[in-house]
């Protein structure tokens, strides 16, 4: 069985809603839609209070070459344009939509039949997936026409669609395989097709079997698409480890990208937003959502308008529990704690995860006993604890010198230290200085 | 007997030969140090705070020395030892020393325990730039101070300390040599270097907005109970013309201000704060209109001092 | 709501391992060679032991709550417990119960303590111990009771041991004097005169298994000791019989119990696997190095102690395998 080869950890799977069928969520009151909800330039809005939207109608365009554009996913009157605290922590800029009826734009195909041919140019494809504001779903929300766009030298041998989904807890992408098979497999071809390579990898993780059965049924009808079973490890889904464990090369330390090595990655959950965006012209504006949780009643799995708040989705799942402690937007081991519960379902919102006190309170951190499990945990191979040591001590320059920058911030040295220690925290501080000086330093140049 | 000699002629030859070694080393390896380095090294404090934008004291001394070749000690400051080490240092470099005020820190937050309700609980670890890339805070304000004390073990001199009431820190206004480590550390840049401001009776006299929040005031109000709203009642009471509002923010210009207590009063939130007790509102405010004189005359120096806060 | 929400950085969820279930864990893979130590040496083991670790839990607490006034007690983390355990472990079962406090102390003060308590101890706290006590009283540490006196303590009958044996005919180049040498199988058992932890390597392998299986040490250093060892002594053996056979070499003195235990120490040795493998063979060569040239018949504490120096050395320059990396 594949996997990557440094590293990893085996966190406790959880996966409370598998197997529960996607559900379609209630339209919200009020859909709210922050503009920045992907990696780089903040949309800008091009709606005013009062205009009248349909579901599908743009109403932020992209910011710039790295930014994707916000499309309604609710027919209403912008009510303001004013901001809210999104899944940073922050106040932000958004776009508030009091919802009235549900009224499409006609050029939506709101069908369910499966449009196989595609008979556009890649340039088009691509065109196209850029127009509907699909960025990557798995949660780190890079637009993805960026990279379908591989910079000049670099040349994409193969498509490897990210279906490990190796975050406890969710399902999201387990669920819409087993129900969109065919859709997703439109969606690999059309990447393919886009970036002019003829093999395409579905990589899913040995603990989702009926999916592997699934989709390596259906894809028997695209040759040049193969379903790769991989031994369930954590963090398998990270871009590079996913490269390494279905292709076996390994991506070199940052800046080289993906493509370096001839791999084109996409989520799971992106490859059926690109199927909808070119075969039925629907732009980006509902995904589905995992809401789970030990304490929650029924954790389920829905497909949800962007906007909807995070609490009308709870409430369908039995109410948020008296006893919360934290409500995490995305999986326990990346996602973010949110500060309260009214934060909308964005274009990176895989899950909503709800902890009770007891499993929400950090332990007490003990110190370093230096065990060296978090150096054999590092998928990357660093040094976690020497790097948070660093970090601490304001130690910059040791600690480029110790590779921070390659740091995927997964978690895994922080899930497996005896003695608690938070030491992701100290690294990510260390991570996001050194960028900043390492910026500096090419601008000054 | 021999063995007496022997070890005597072996002792001696080692001796000899690493003396030699040590000779020529010197010569061969020595490094050509301005002396006046070491000379105005020995005049700094020593902290090796980096207070002066140096890498310690002896990288200041350098600067300085170099400073004095092109004619002249502008710009260079010891934030530690102040005036008395930079004529000093102007001396031993035969140069006139520029003359600078003094400084202080001054934290910009109100936000205690009881002005700022508390709405979630911050579970990392303790470091107020870990905790700002977590999220907004603790409160609704995402501007202000989290509590974590960076500025706290950023202050070498002791002169920062949490006030587990407030949960703020408190800047010990003597201890303090407005060396600015503090404000770098701090990764919301609450922490300002003022002018100290005029002294009366000892006490140095200076007026500020204790508050950083730019929401918008029905926000801001909602956050904090003593949060700047941006009213402008301060601004419009100033008869310096001293006070800016700029992203709902007020802001007190220290080059202008003359520290008369005027927006201390007229403040609906009491989000200016002074050093010193400021008089009840009096029909006529007559003490300040006679300190006004002085406090010009410091303006146009402490004037890039400002700018520089407002990077 | 009556809670506020917590909020921190990822990861949210943790393995639920800790320091404690670690050194507990340890503890646990002693167990075996705790009770043969009992069944060959009987009353002398158990007052050993018991004096070692009350001596080491007792000088942690008064250190931490006297001297360094720490609020927070780290007696419980069982790190105490375990340093008391291995000290015994390296000790003879006659040895009288005021040089054993004596070594508690300068295990837990000097060897443990000075340098800020768990995890900043640079040389394995219990080897300290026993070192000191080595040099200082080298004739109580070098006599070695008859096993199976299960009643007595100080008073029992002493022998020597096969360390002794083997370190005589290297000395005198005889290798008959070898056949004075207890079968390999009771050796392997636990039937021949020692340390009380060091007696049977069936018992110290048997822990082993089991901490491997938990995964709280890897095999890494253990290994690569034994290997060194044997590979080293075969050759050794072969070159001169006067050396006694590698096998011997493995199943004498505190060879398995120094592999597996003392060298595998988190605090002190390596911390990526190529670096362990580094300092599991440098432990081997100088074990057979100190026992063939070297004045003491036993290298292994010398070896461990000297490599435990070297540990921050190796971290600085031995480093692990970057993802991406290209191989020079």
């Amino acid at each position: 069985m594949k996997t990557f080869r440094i590293g990893g950890v085996h966190p406790a799977e959880n996966k409370l809603s598998a197997g529960k069928p996607i559900v379609t969520a209630e339209l919200p009151k009020q859909a709210v839609f922050p503009l920045s909800q992907h990696i780089g330039a903040p949309a800008v809005p091009c709606v005013a209070k009062g205009d009248m939207v349909k579901v599908g109608t743009k109403i932020a365009d992209a910011g710039g070459f790295v930014s994707a554009p916000i499309f309604s996913s609710v027919s209403g009157k912008v009510n303001k344009i004013d901001s809210i605290v999104d899944a940073s922590g922050y106040r932000k800029p958004a776009i508030f939509i009091d919802v009235i009826g549900d009224e499409w734009e006609e050029s939506i195909d709101r069908s369910e039949t499966l449009v196989k041919e595609c008979d556009l140019e890649p340039k088009a494809i691509v065109e196209k997936i850029k127009n509907a504001g699909v960025v990557g779903m798995g949660g780190a929300c890079f637009p993805c026409h960026v990279k379908l766009t591989p910079p000049p030298g670099a040349v994409p041998t193969c498509v490897i669609v990210n279906a490990v989904e190796c975050e406890p807890y969710l399902t999201a992408d387990h669920q819409l395989m087993l129900e969109h098979a065919e859709e997703i497999l439109v969606g690999v071809t059309l990447v393919m097709k886009a970036v002019n390579v003829n093999k395409g990898y579905i990589g899913i993780e040995n603990n989702k079997p009926d999916a592997i059965k699934l989709m390596t049924e259906k894809a028997a009808q695209y040759p040049n698409i193969e379903v790769v079973p991989l031994k369930v490890k954590y963090p398998q889904g990270g871009e590079k480890q996913l490269i390494d464990a279905v292709i076996g090369r390994q991506v070199p330390a940052p800046p080289a990208l993906p493509v370096s090595v001839g791999a084109i990655l996409q989520n799971v959950g992106t490859m059926y937003a690109i199927y909808q965006a070119v075969q039925k012209n629907m732009p980006l504006f509902q995904r589905v959502v995992t809401v789970t949780g030990k304490s929650l009643a029924n954790p389920q799995n829905f497909m949800a308008r962007m906007g909807t708040p995070m609490s009308q989705l709870i409430d369908a799942c039995g109410g948020l529990p008296e006893d919360t402690g934290k409500v995490i937007g995305g999986g326990p081991m990346m996602g973010k704690a949110l500060m309260n519960t009214e934060v909308p379902i964005c274009k990176g919102s895989s899950g909503v995860l709800i902890m009770n006190m007891t499993e929400a309170k950090r332990a007490e951190a003990d110190p370093c006993i230096r065990c060296a499990k978090c150096v054999s945990a590092c998928p990357m191979g660093l040094e976690p604890f020497l790097l948070a040591t660093c970090s601490a001590k304001g130690d910059w320059e040791r600690v480029e010198k110790e590779d921070i920058t390659s740091c995927i911030e997964c978690g895994s040295c922080q899930f497996t230290c005896p003695s608690h220690r938070p030491m992701l925290d100290m690294i990510r501080l260390g991570k996001s200085t050194v960028m900043g000086i390492i910026r500096s330093r090419s601008v000054k140049k | 007997m021999d063995l007496i000699l022997v070890a005597v002629i072996a002792l001696g030859a080692i001796g000899l030969i690493a003396a030699v070694v040590l000779y020529v080393a010197s010569k061969k390896f020595a490094v050509f140090e301005d002396p006046r380095i070491g000379q105005v090294a020995a005049v700094l404090p020593q902290a090796n705070c980096g207070g002066c934008g140096y890498p310690g004291c002896s990288g200041f001394a350098g600067a300085c020395v170099k400073a004095a070749d092109a004619g002249s000690l502008e710009g260079k400051l010891c934030p530690v030892g102040g005036a008395p080490v930079m004529e000093k240092v102007a001396a031993i470099l035969g140069l006139e020393a520029v003359a600078s005020d003094p400084k202080v820190a001054v934290v910009r937050c109100n936000g205690s325990c009881e002005n700022r309700p508390r709405v979630v609980q911050y579970d990392g670890a303790v470091s107020c730039r870990v905790a700002h890339a977590t999220c907004g805070g603790e409160t609704l304000c995402s501007f202000g101070c989290l509590g974590c004390g960076d500025c706290v073990k950023a202050c070498q001199f002791g002169a920062i300390k949490m006030n587990p009431e407030t949960g703020l820190p408190e800047v010990d206004a003597d201890k303090c040599t407005a060396c600015g480590a503090c404000a770098k550390a701090c990764p919301r840049g609450i922490i300002e270097i003022r002018l100290k401001g005029r002294v009366v009776k000892d006490n140095a006299r200076r007026v500020w907005v204790s508050c950083v929040n730019k929401d918008k005031g029905a926000l801001a109000n909602k956050a904090c109970a003593a949060a700047c709203i941006g009213c402008g009642k301060c601004q419009k009471v100033c008869k310096k013309d001293a006070i800016t509002i700029e992203n709902n923010l007020a802001y007190i210009d220290p080059a202008k201000c003359i520290a008369c207590g005027l927006c201390y009063n007229e403040c609906p939130k009491k989000a200016i704060h002074a050093s010193f007790t400021v008089p009840a509102p009096k029909p006529k405010p007559a003490p300040a209109e006679g300190a006004a004189a002085p406090a010009q005359q410091a303006a146009p120096k402490a004037a890039p001092a400002a700018e520089q806060q407002q990077q | 709501m009556a809670n506020k929400l917590i909020v921190s950085l990822s990861p949210h969820v943790h393995s639920g391992d800790s320091v404690q279930k670690n050194m507990y864990g340890v503890i646990l893979a002693l167990v075996p060679a705790l009770l043969v130590s009992l069944c060959v040496f009987g009353m002398g083991a158990a007052i050993v032991m018991a004096t070692s670790v009350a001596a080491c839990v007792l000088f942690e607490w008064a250190i931490t709550k006297y001297i360094l006034k720490r609020e927070k007690c780290t007696v419980c983390d069982g790190s105490a417990i375990l340093t008391g355990l291995l000290l015994a472990f390296n000790l003879p079962s006659n040895l009288p119960l005021w040089i054993i406090i004596i070594g508690a102390l300068v295990a837990i003060g000097v060897g443990k303590m000075t340098f800020g308590g768990l995890g900043c101890n640079p040389f394995n706290p219990a080897l300290v111990g026993r070192i000191f006590l080595l040099i200082s009283f080298p004739v109580q540490m070098t006599t070695w009771p008859v096993p199976g006196q299960l009643t007595s303590y100080v008073d029992a009958e002493t022998m020597a041991t096969p360390l002794s044996i083997m370190s005589r005919a290297i000395k005198s180049g005889d290798s008959t004097i070898l056949n004075e040498l207890p079968s390999s199988l009771d050796m392997f058992l636990g039937q021949s005169a020692g340390c009380l932890g060091e007696v049977s390597a069936l018992a110290l392998l048997l822990g082993l298994a089991w901490m491997l299986y938990k995964k709280i040490i890897t095999w890494h250093i253990p290994v690569s000791i034994l290997a060194t060892v044997f590979v080293l002594g075969g050759i050794m053996h072969l070159a001169n019989p006067v050396y006694a056979n590698p096998v011997d070499q493995l199943l004498t003195g505190g060879l398995m119990l120094g592999a597996i235990y003392m060298a595998t120490d988190y605090v002190t040795s390596p911390m990526n696997h190529k670096g362990q493998l580094i300092y599991g063979v440098c432990i081997g060569v100088l074990t057979i190095v100190i026992r063939s040239f070297g004045a003491y018949p036993e290298g292994m504490s010398f070896a461990i102690f000297i490599m435990n120096a070297f540990t921050p050395l190796i971290n600085t320059y031995c480093k692990p395998k970057r993802f991406g990396e290209v191989a020079k």
